[in-house]
């Protein structure tokens, strides 16, 4: 009881763990999320939202080191851009292997994800250090750097409208939109796509790729402008990881995305606070989470596999 | 013959959720004997022999092996009584040998060289080449059936089950297959072929079955049996029209296609298309003739403009309307619905919002008109039938393209009315000097009552071939399919 009112306190049980803890947590999972979503419903197995974050946050602390001149509405706006730049470069290079040298994008992503988190141990020792070099990680930034908060004493910022700015405009754009409507068409069936609907679906899904990127890419500049003001290692606990179960429990519906990230972000708080508050170790939330989603995948097979059946036969 | 029975089913139901797939069904076949199970699509053929085969169960209803009552709770089981079943899709593995697919299911040690060694016993003594090391996605699609009876027979088979054996097969083909049949028969297999094509059934059978709406609504031996008795019990009493052959066209008329020395090559240098001149014009339905692998799959790709020449020049229309033969991997997105496959053909054209509204009365149209059966615009479309997708591809390529239609054996595996339907609308195109289809089939009966004009496609090199004199007479095709000299 003590452990589960811990849990039910750091994730929904007062404001300041709904408005700073859990949507805080959520705010990148929301993003990430909906990058695998996209990248998956064009057939685009992206496994590697954790490098692109990573990537993003390298890009959008650059400008908030370099530039630290600018005000802040250019400023946060150059660190947004810098960001989705920055993880479209590491999803433009999985996608060029894959459309150029048929590397599978499952492997590459993947790989791309421990030579980001190297490339940041190197960034934060070396171009991106603070001044005294005593520690592995940047300055804080300037104050024009720092994202605003979307309530006044709460840690909740403007990262997470963006998240779900993006979730309508993505739901949008896959249910009604023409475009959209070729990327569902190449994830759910390519050679159809291309043979009765003359979509050139390798272009198309090197695109896809390279926007999923870019949308990974603006959850890193969300996690340095709004939560840490800072470049250091341990930026992420495994964001881009939790995001494809974010975004699978989804279903790959942006507009689910939303409900599973919050869901996820009040798991991560509520974990973090059962651990302090009696000493359960946040791995049990772990379990919860995996068990959840195998679950849901299970589930998920099953329909599909009932459905396929009952098709076949009645057309024999 | 023996006139033992070595397979008998009796009083079969069968339900899937809402639909009564077999009502009632019997079948008796004789030891020694081809059987030949005839009905519609969906009249319950393939359930049926499933459930003989223990891959389904039935809801009530019982079996007889050798006249002593079986249940099967697997296709394992089945195996163990003697029964063997080829499916429609093989179930081969594609990257194992022939032998390697043999020893599939069997138990104890993998022994390849054994392996080997039986199929290649049994290969000899049943009469069906076959190389028991050649890896199955090498081999052409003949061969790969073949490895299929291997590896029934290599499980001590009696009684083969074979779902539509030949509507992969050319007629070449599909002939050595039917010996085949009638020498497992002589020496005391038994066969059931589950077929639509009535021709071939009556001149391999020894006794025929007739299934409509999940009930035997005929059986008898083959002597007594005519043609005619045959389709009303299949069809029931509506009978679908067969129209004459089309007239020639007129040579005056407008080219809608048109191919100026074009070859095509694969990925791994071989020439598929070579130096091919064809001129198509409004009111010509031309046919394509080709054993399988000769060409005939990429001169249709280069009409359709679904694959550029690797050099020489096509002209075509604007937009071609193209029917592939692998329609659930080409031609639609199972998982997608009837609308969204619908605007799948206008994919690459359409941009902005789209109208969701008025593409569903689009295909609301659609499906009247070509009297798809469906549950409505917005249901998957893989809840279809086989047939009944068809007719919605049929129906969105000729909305795509009213003059100009390209396809690939268009009623590979549909029932007569489906089939009937089908052709009529390819007709239609070049009704009245309209339009020009092209129409490539496997099933030569198809080709010359539909077509005006023919060409053979073989080892790549594309040759009209004009009537014959008597229309009977189909030695000057048949020659050409295999590149003999006339």
């Amino acid at each position: 009881m003590e452990v589960l009112s811990a849990f039910w306190d750091g994730a929904f049980g007062s404001a300041f763990a709904i408005w700073s803890a859990t949507l805080v947590r959520a705010t990148p999972l929301l993003l990430l999320g909906l990058a695998v979503a996209l990248a998956f419903r064009a057939g685009v197995l992206n496994i590697g939202a954790e490098g692109q974050l990573l990537l993003g946050a390298i890009g959008a602390s650059t400008v908030a080191l370099t530039m630290n001149a600018l005000p802040a509405v250019l400023m946060i706006p150059a660190m947004m851009l810098a960001g989705m730049l920055g993880g479209a470069v590491w999803a433009g290079i999985a996608a060029v292997l894959k459309r150029h040298f048929a590397v599978l994008e499952v492997i590459s992503t993947i790989m791309l994800n421990f030579i980001a988190l190297a490339l940041l141990g190197w960034m934060v020792r070396g171009p991106l250090q603070e001044p005294t070099g005593a520690y592995p990680m940047s300055s804080t930034f300037v104050d024009a750097a720092h994202w605003p908060f979307l309530i006044p004493g709460q840690r909740l910022h403007v990262g997470f409208l963006l998240g779900l700015m993006a979730a309508a405009i993505l739901w949008f754009v896959l249910a009604r939109t023409a475009v959209g409507f070729r990327v569902r068409a190449i994830g759910m069936g390519a050679r159809a796509a291309a043979s009765a609907g003359g979509i050139d679906a390798d272009a198309l899904s090197a695109r896809v790729f390279v926007m999923s990127g870019a949308l990974a890419g603006l959850a890193g500049a969300a996690e340095v402008g709004g939560v840490t003001w800072a470049l250091y290692e341990g930026l992420s606990p495994g964001y881009g990881y939790t995001a494809i179960a974010v975004a699978l429990l989804a279903r790959l519906d942006p507009r689910w995305v939303v409900v599973t990230a919050v869901l996820f972000g009040a798991l991560e708080a509520g974990g973090a606070a059962m651990q302090r508050e009696a000493g359960v170790p946040a791995l049990a939330v772990q379990i919860v989470t995996a068990s959840l989603l195998l679950g849901v995948l299970a589930l998920a097979r099953w329909q599909q596999v009932r459905a396929s059946r009952v098709s076949t036969e009645s057309t024999t | 013959m023996s006139a033992s029975t070595a397979l008998s089913l009796r009083a079969v139901h069968k339900r899937f959720g809402g639909t009564v797939a077999l009502d009632g069904a019997s079948c008796d076949v004789r030891a020694g004997t081809v059987h030949a199970l005839l009905g519609e699509n969906g009249a319950g053929k393939t359930t049926l022999m499933r459930i003989a085969f223990g891959l389904i169960q039935a809801d009530s209803g019982s079996i007889f092996r050798d006249d002593r009552e079986v249940h099967f709770s697997s296709g394992r089981a089945a195996i163990a009584a003697g029964l063997g079943m080829v499916h429609q899709h093989f179930m081969l593995v594609p990257a194992f040998t022939v032998a390697e697919n043999a020893a599939l299911g069997g138990s104890g040690p993998f022994n390849p060289a054994r392996a080997a060694e039986r199929v290649r016993e049994v290969a000899a003594r049943t009469g069906l080449p076959i190389d028991p090391n050649a890896r199955v996605s090498d081999l052409p699609i003949g061969a790969q059936q073949r490895a299929e009876l291997v590896r029934a027979l290599a499980s001590d088979a009696r009684v083969l089950i074979l779902d539509e054996p030949t509507a992969v097969l050319t007629p070449n083909e599909s002939e050595e297959l039917y010996r085949w049949m009638r020498r497992f028969a002589d020496d005391g297999g038994t066969v059931v072929l589950i077929t639509h094509k009535l021709r071939e059934a009556l001149a391999v059978a020894d006794d025929v079955t007739v299934l409509r709406r999940g009930r035997t609504v005929f059986t008898a031996p083959r002597e007594n049996v005519s043609e005619d008795a045959l389709v009303s019990a299949i069809m029931g009493t509506e009978e679908p029209s067969m129209a004459a052959p089309l007239e020639a066209a007129d040579s005056t008329s407008e080219v809608v296609f048109a191919l100026d020395d074009v070859s095509w090559r694969d990925a791994s240098g071989v020439n598929r298309v070579k130096r091919a001149s064809l001129i198509v014009r409004r009111g010509e339905i031309l046919g394509v003739l080709g054993v399988e692998g000769s060409g005939q799959a990429e001169l249709l790709r280069l009409f359709a403009g679904r694959i550029a020449p690797t050099s020489g020049r096509v002209t075509l229309p604007e937009r071609v309307g193209f029917i592939p033969a692998d329609r659930l991997h080409e031609a639609v997105i199972p998982t997608m619905t009837v609308t969204e496959n619908l605007v799948l053909a206008d994919a690459s054209r359409i941009s902005g919002v789209i109208d969701w509204d008025t593409r569903e009365a689009a295909t609301a149209a659609v499906i009247a008109e070509y009297e798809v059966r469906a549950p409505g615009p917005a249901s998957a479309i893989a809840t279809l039938s086989g047939g009944n997708q068809q007719k919605f591809v049929v129906g969105r390529e000729r909305g795509v393209a009213h003059t100009a239609i390209v396809a690939e054996n268009p009623t590979r595996g549909l029932d007569m009315r489906a089939a009937a339907r089908v052709m009529g609308a390819l007709r239609a195109v070049a009704a009245d000097g309209a339009g020009a289809a092209i129409v490539c089939s496997t099933d030569l009966d198809e080709v010359l009552s539909l077509t005006n004009r023919i060409v053979v496609c073989y080892a790549g090199q594309v040759t009209e071939v004009a009537p014959p004199s008597d229309p009977r007479d189909r030695s000057a095709y048949a020659r050409a399919l295999l590149g003999a000299t006339a």
